[in-house]
């Protein structure tokens, strides 16, 4: 069963709707990318599923999102347990008010992990069995440390790292909100344009950043450049004035696609 | 095209004219003030002014203490009880509340900051000071009401509006990355305001307090109709006092006949001026500090 899969998903704000009835499984440990114009619901799309979508005034949501077989709209749902499933970046990173070392140990400080399951943690993130530090928090910092790697961002920032995070590059900014969201453990990262902001060398480093993590998370990524969705894409939806338009693997999605507006849209004809 | 450049350079020398106009004002104020102390600082020494709690016109006696410590009191019991509960009410407008009825709220907070302080200070005579009796009564310290208590307390609602809706506009301007990029951790709401918005709007909470204690400690008339003016160092929230403010307008114009009466008011004015000037100054030097750290 997928992890993550949408069926009949409708949503408006207010009168306007924005999505009309999408229903798509969303392949595990690959990544996934959301093409279209703007406007036409990618974000939406995204939000919906860790249901950051709350955040507006006014959303109604029809149909259900399904994580690991659970409805995230259902009432009953743990949107707790569930959004720490779905990793997420934005478009323009936001580190925390805090230090660069405390952004990568909110996550884990905040849901009050033990000493054993911060070892833990590490063990299955490394796929080996590692010495703790005997000082002070050793753990943590070995934590820290993975996860800065896991994001390419260690050989950077590990001689800074209890500098404000504010003084990173945007670039970098981006990495250690990767590194922050991966650090509370998801099954999948979100994204959405988060090279957007970014100038053409970071962007590249995050595309990469991606490519080394797909084999063990599902990855969704929301992009308005389709030149990005042809270098990283694995598996594409399209979506077109809030509808479902095609989806399927990247290869013949873009070498043989079948809908009318799909082919114009890759061609370059609507944008 | 001449008679552009003419209206632009026209412009410009009004813009800068108001500026300059508008500075000068504070520096006219408070060279005035000064030069109007210079009378009574000639006859007493400032420390004498400042710590001396004998307050005696007719004999030329005049210490300011008790008036000091009356106003410092008022605006901190005034503080005390409205910081917290402006920025719980700012802190739920900004993350809870749903649009429609943050709208509403503001306008309510508009509303109420701009009522004259006259209208409050009734408000506090027919209200806040009969509760204050009871209340001291009941804890065993009889009271007339008008008091400490009372004129802390009216100052509390008066301030209100003004921090909690500087504190609101503060929140809303975070951008809506930090609360998807925290919440997204499967954090709650509450974690999300205490790490991350309240730390994120340090600056602007603090701007925000500035601006109240500001209004607080130099609020005349509605402190004047309930705190009692008695001139004595207050000893218990029960007990009358009589801060700065209230002194200068009270008798200002009326007692110009005993000497140096004139002289001791326009201190008290240049004590209120100086202390609210520096309290601006210290905060502007704290946001610098927190700046520097960067966190903000």
């Amino acid at each position: 069963m997928p992890h993550i899969s949408l069926n009949n998903l409708s949503i408006s704000y207010g009168n306007h709707k924005v999505l009309h009835e999408v229903s798509v499984d969303i392949p595990d440990s690959q990544i996934t990318v959301i093409i279209g114009p703007s406007g036409c619901g990618k974000t939406t799309l995204l939000k919906s599923l860790n249901r950051l979508l709350d955040l507006n005034d006014d959303v109604s949501v029809k149909g259900n999102v399904l994580i690991d077989g659970v409805n995230t709209y259902d009432p009953k749902a743990d949107v707790l347990s569930l959004r720490k499933k779905l990793g997420f970046l934005s478009q323009r990173p936001y580190p925390l008010p805090m230090s660069i070392y405390d952004n990568i140990a909110f996550g884990p400080k905040v849901h009050r992990l033990t000493q054993e399951q911060i070892v833990q943690q590490i063990r299955d993130l490394e796929g080996r069995s590692f010495q703790v530090p005997e000082r002070k928090n050793g753990a943590m910092d070995v934590l820290v440390e993975s996860y800065l790697r896991l994001a390419g961002l260690w050989d950077e920032v590990k001689d800074r790292l209890r500098t404000p995070a504010s003084r990173l590059s945007i670039g970098q900014q981006q990495r250690l909100a990767l590194a922050r969201a991966l650090a509370v453990e998801p099954e999948a990262i979100l994204a959405d344009e988060p090279t957007s902001a970014l100038d053409p060398l970071s962007a590249q480093l995050i595309e990469k950043q991606f490519k080394f993590l797909r084999n063990n998370y599902t990855i969704v990524v929301v992009t308005h450049i389709l030149r990005q969705a042809r270098r990283i894409a694995d598996y594409v939806i399209f979506l077109y004035l809030g509808e479902l338009v095609e989806h399927g693997p990247a290869e013949s999605f873009f070498k043989s696609p079948k809908d009318e507006r799909t082919r114009a849209y890759i061609s370059g004809e609507i944008s | 095209m001449k008679v552009r450049r003419f209206k632009d350079s026209l412009a410009t020398t009004f813009i800068r004219a108001s500026l300059v106009f508008v500075n000068a004002i504070a520096f006219v104020i408070a060279i005035t003030l000064f030069m109007k102390t210079r009378p009574i600082l000639a006859k007493t020494t400032l420390s004498h002014l400042l710590s001396s709690t004998s307050w005696h016109p007719l004999r030329g006696d005049f210490g300011f203490f008790p008036f000091i410590i009356g106003t410092l009191e008022v605006t901190a019991i005034a503080m005390i009880l409205s910081i917290p509960v402006c920025l719980l009410s700012a802190i739920y407008l900004s993350e809870y509340a749903h649009g429609r009825f943050r709208g509403f709220v503001r306008l309510v907070v508009d509303i109420l900051a701009g009522i004259p302080s006259v209208i409050y200070g009734l408000c506090g005579v027919i209200a806040i000071v009969p509760l204050v009796r009871i209340l001291g009564q009941a804890l065993g310290s009889p009271t007339t009401g008008y008091s400490l208590l009372a004129g802390g307390i009216i100052l509390a609602i008066m301030v209100s509006p003004v921090i909690t809706s500087v504190a609101l506009e503060v929140f809303r301007t975070i951008p809506r990355a930090a609360r998807e990029n925290s919440l997204a951790l499967g954090i709650t709401t509450w974690e999300m305001v205490k790490h991350v918005i309240l730390r994120s709007s340090l600056h602007g909470i603090i701007a925000a307090i500035v601006l109240g204690f500001a209004r607080a400690f130099g609020e005349t008339m509605a402190v004047l109709m309930v705190v009692g003016n008695v001139p004595k160092v207050p000893l218990s929230l029960f007990d009358p006092a009589y801060p700065l403010p209230a002194l200068i307008a009270n008798n200002y114009g009326e007692m110009m006949s005993i000497p140096l009466y004139d002289s001791a008011l326009m201190f008290a004015a240049l004590i209120l001026m100086v202390v609210v000037g520096g309290f601006s100054l210290g905060a502007h030097l704290i946001l610098l500090k927190i700046e520097r750290r960067g966190y903000v």
